[in-house]
């Protein structure tokens, strides 16, 4: 019989559970009803401040549960919980019975009790809704006429105040952080690394005061004045709260259920209340009185509850919850674990404090020095991957070697199969090492097993370790050839000014080739064309031997031996008489039309002998190369914008012929396809392509990373905002270093994946310039477009090309005879084929 | 009928029509023969029709080689065979035909073994 689980919350740790219970209840033993307070689908508020970067609700949406044995509720808070009757109440006066009720409600913010706290202007940092409030607030504040900066006071220069300092910044605003403590993040690091970071948070513009708080709020002349406990006063636009949180545990107390001294419901090792239908998780459970205010152990409390409803006996205690943490605020690396303030007895801290480069670095070792216990990293954290899963285990090196400048670099081999590599999703190195042998052999297959990595990501490059590690890191050379990958053949054709696949294969490889390598360097030399003046026509010389026959015969290979041919029509845009003249074409040849996914007409069952006479005619009609054939740029699909929409706040249509047009006919790793939507409606499906354009009110956004395919994803956002000219030069780095770095057959999106720092990285390299490159990534897409030609024009207008255009060589217009057709639907499509009999000629009658 | 079998030597085209290390398809009776120049100047013929879809368009594929041997990739679905004994190299049940080449002042010419639907060449056709 099917139990009924109540949720009561639904934000990270709730839709952690649900998962959880959903993937492993195959026996469907439950049906859940979550009851959300928030009017919005489940988000990832360890990534809130994102939102006021450019994020949107739907980017940190988590997946939805779809399944039909879980009720999502949102907008429903509940006001009560009956025990005795096994049923909460909601705030319309709803009855909701349950056979199992897990507490899920999170925690609330903090605020002081100074005087003027409710005053307009004062705001606290916690959900979606607050930062709308936030930024509302903030955009009159900037509207207001009259001198001066606009400023905020941030109480609370912990975690949630410092990124708070940082939206303040974001959105126009001087911050100004008040910390009751004498350092900043007082919870994660120590006094030097406190000193430090404050330097380095001073360094952003954003003033600091410690050691003092808030005294009271007073409006003064549509203004507020903060207060201090020294005797200051700051003027400020916002005031906002960032100092803590408290357990949500209203409910329970109501319902008599116990509470810890410091607030959150006491629950056993199960995560179970008194209540033995009652459970709670995350930031509102008190496990052996103490709440946790990370995301990692809610997860592994959700985790626990969800083996518990499904009769299993996981448990956990607080001796191994990982309140690890990392993260870049502000540019600043700060990363804090295990025992940072050394509070075990004996313990012993080894610093390095280096003011001059901004690095300062602390590990916490055992009395006798043989055991990490923790530590403080600031300025730079990179080691902290190797180092956090160490923790408990005996140092592999001296602790100074550790964390000194040209110390020893630890590598996964130094991690004992007991230590968590993932600390958000609680994965040990163990775990991983039996999923890659299980199989899972690249990052993203690791991912989808374990789950490390999904989180915060900090892991990831000790995942590509321990494959390597294992051994499975499969090799990056091309095929048997070349033992080089595609972007270090690039560099290689780049650097050595190497023209031809012959010259290439006997300076750099073995061999004569094979179709894995050869469409590749075809690919590498078109892309190299423009720039190096060798480029000319993809079937010029040598170069049409290395085509697949999709480029060699600039038309799509059917199953049945035939091509399809698609002519381009930039946006999806074309006259009436363009329209006519393919139609005639595909009445006159006898070939089957379809409307394609990108917006153009896709003629079928053209031979290969006919080829040119149809194009003859298309390109006489004013049509060129579509590319559909290629890897290249395909298609830039659009809604119809502004010019027409009632709703359209740019000219879609125009931006997208603009872009197909300066991208056609650019050789890439893999097809590229791109959409421009004229608003945020996105009709254009812009967020499923390679690159994709939404406009805003005053520009444009770009996103990348997209597609649809074998596995669908959402492009992320890239920029928001920018004018068409920034656009553009963005799109022109984004495709050339595309072109340049991404593995063979590799698209976007997993070029990006693939990418160390992923979407991160990507953006300081096209966005920031941190590698330099931009002018030459621009100088290389300008070449492009200044030497792009059309290719079937090339074909017709040379004799030596169009002879290879033949069905036989002895019989060059007799149409190859297993070539037949049938009708359906009024259009020729193939005749079924008789099974061929391999081996045995056919005998003529 | 006869079982009998005879060879003939038909001329197919020019070698300078066979661009190095690419294929075309010549069309020998009822049967289709692709013949490919690997970069050593030596000319093979197998059968055109590719065993897994059907199509005939093997000639179309790319040339390279495995381990040594001369090879054509399917441009349907990629399989590779031998240019030498026709095997697929991917799959060793299948195997595509072979055919004997020569080159006669600069003509390619190919040895089919069939007779039945070329009349004069075959003493006994229409009898």
């Amino acid at each position: 019989m099917t139990r009924e689980l109540v949720v009561v919350g639904h934000g990270m740790v709730g839709h952690r559970l649900v998962s959880a219970l959903r993937d492993r209840d195959t026996a469907g033993t439950w049906h859940v009803t979550v009851l959300g307070e928030e009017d919005r689908p489940a988000y990832d508020r360890v990534a809130l401040s994102s939102y006021v970067d450019g994020r949107t609700e739907d980017d940190l949406a988590l997946d939805d549960h779809d399944d039909p044995r879980v009720d999502v509720r949102r907008g429903t808070p509940v006001v009560a919980i009956d025990r005795e009757a096994r049923q909460v109440r909601t705030g319309s006066g709803e009855l909701i019975g349950y056979d199992a009720l897990v507490l899920a409600t999170g925690s609330v913010p903090f605020v002081p009790p100074v005087p003027g706290r409710d005053l307009p202007g004062c705001f606290v940092y916690r959900t979606l809704d607050d930062l709308d409030a936030i930024t509302a607030a903030a955009e009159a504040a900037m509207e207001r006429p009259g001198p001066g900066r606009r400023s905020a006071v941030v109480v609370g220069g912990g975690l949630l105040g410092l990124e708070a300092a940082r939206a303040m910044r974001l959105l126009g605003l001087s911050p100004q952080v008040v910390e009751i403590a004498p350092r900043l993040m007082p919870v994660q690091v120590d006094e030097g690394g406190g000193a430090l970071l404050r330097t380095l948070v001073e360094r952003q513009d954003i003033a600091v005061r410690c050691g003092v708080s808030v005294a009271g709020i007073v409006a003064d002349r549509g203004r507020l004045v903060a207060q201090l406990s020294d005797g200051i006063e700051l003027d400020a636009d916002l005031v906002v709260f960032s100092a803590g949180i408290r357990a949500a545990d209203g409910l329970a107390r109501a319902a008599g259920l116990g509470v810890g001294e410091r607030g959150g419901v006491l629950v056993d090792d199960r995560c179970r209340t008194a209540d033995e239908h009652v459970w709670a998780v995350g930031e509102c459970a008190a496990l052996e009185g103490r709440t946790y205010g990370l995301v990692a152990p809610g997860y592994a409390m959700a985790e626990v509850v969800a083996d518990r409803l499904l009769g299993g006996d996981a448990r956990m205690s607080s001796a191994e919850l990982d309140m690890s943490t990392q993260l870049k605020l502000l540019g600043v690396d700060v990363a804090s674990f295990g025992d940072a303030h050394a509070t075990t007895e004996g313990a012993l801290p080894v610093v390095i404090n280096d003011p001059v480069a901004g690095t300062y670095a602390k590990l916490v070792v055992s009395d006798d020095a043989s055991t990490l216990l923790g530590g403080v990293l600031v300025g730079d954290a990179s080691r902290y991957a190797a180092l956090r899963p160490l923790v408990g285990s005996a140092l592999p090196a001296d602790p100074v070697a550790l964390i000194a400048p040209d110390g020893v670099e630890l590598g996964a081999d130094a991690l004992p199969d007991s230590a968590q590599v993932c600390s958000c999703n609680a994965v040990t190195k163990g775990a991983l090492r039996e999923a890659i042998a299980e199989g899972a052999h690249d990052v993203p297959a690791l991912k989808a097993c374990t789950r490390a990595g999904t989180s915060c990501g900090s892991c990831v490059p000790l995942l590509k370790t321990i494959l390597v590690q294992e051994g499975v890191e499969v090799s990056t050379a091309l095929c048997e050839h070349f033992a080089f990958s595609r972007a270090e053949l690039f560099e290689i054709v780049a650097g050595a000014g190497i023209a031809t696949f012959s010259e290439l294969i006997e300076t750099h490889g073995t061999g004569r080739g094979c179709d894995v390598c050869k469409p590749v360097v075809a690919s590498i030399l078109a892309s190299l064309g423009g720039i190096k003046g060798t480029g000319g026509h993809i079937l010029a010389g040598e170069q049409a031997s290395l085509q697949d026959t999709n480029d060699r015969f600039l038309a799509n290979m059917q199953r049945d031996g035939t091509y399809s041919v698609v002519p381009r029509v930039p946006g999806g845009e074309i006259t009436p008489d363009g329209l006519i003249a393919i139609g005639e074409v595909a009445r006159d040849f006898g070939l089957y039309t379809k409307i394609t996914g990108g917006q153009r007409i896709d003629l079928f069952g053209a031979r290969v002998e006919q080829l040119p006479a149809i194009w003859r005619r298309l390109v006489d009609a004013g049509f060129e190369s579509g590319h559909a054939y290629g890897k290249a740029l395909r298609t830039v699909k659009s809604c119809v914008g502004s010019t027409w929409c009632r709703y359209g706040q740019q000219d879609s249509v125009g931006l997208a012929v603009a872009l197909e047009l300066r991208y056609r006919g650019l050789r890439s790793p893999h097809k590229i396809k791109s959409g421009v939507s004229g608003c945020a409606r996105e009709c254009a499906e812009a967020r499923s392509k390679d690159f994709g354009i939404i406009a805003t009110e005053t520009g444009w956004n770009l996103y990348v990373g997209g597609n649809g395919g074998f596995t669908p994803r959402h492009a992320d956002l890239l920029v928001s905002d920018v004018d068409t000219d920034t656009l553009v030069r963005l799109v022109d780095r984004f495709l050339m270093f595309y072109v340049r770095t991404a593995d063979r057959l590799q698209r976007t999106a997993s070029w990006i994946e693939a990418m160390d720092g992923g979407l991160d990285h990507l953006r300081a390299v096209i966005v920031d310039d941190s590698l330099g490159i931009c002018a030459d990534l621009e100088a290389a897409m300008a070449a492009h477009v200044a030497s792009y030609a059309d290719e079937w024009a090339g074909v017709l207008a040379d004799e030596d090309k169009l002879a290879r255009f033949v069905s036989f060589v002895n019989a060059p217009d007799t149409p190859d005879p297993t070539i037949s057709f049938v009708t359906e639907r009024g259009q020729p499509v193939p005749a079924p084929r008789t099974p061929v009999l391999i081996g045995i000629p056919e005998v003529g009658s | 009928m006869t079982a009998a079998v005879l060879t003939v030597w038909t001329a197919v085209c020019r070698v300078d029509q066979l661009e190095p290390e690419r294929g075309v398809a010549a069309l020998l009776g009822g049967r289709q023969v692709a013949l490919f120049r690997t970069h050593d100047g030596t000319v093979h013929a197998i059968g055109n029709i590719d065993p897994f879809s059907g199509a005939a368009v093997l000639s179309r594929g790319i040339v390279g080689d495995r381990g040594g041997v001369p090879t054509v990739a399917s441009p349907v679905y990629k399989q590779v065979f031998s240019l030498v004994d026709g095997r697929c190299l991917d799959d060793d049940t299948v195997r595509v035909d072979v055919y004997d080449v020569r080159l006669r002042h600069g003509t390619v010419e190919v040895a089919v073994e069939d007779t039945v639907d070329r009349p004069g060449t075959a003493p006994w056709a229409g009898r």
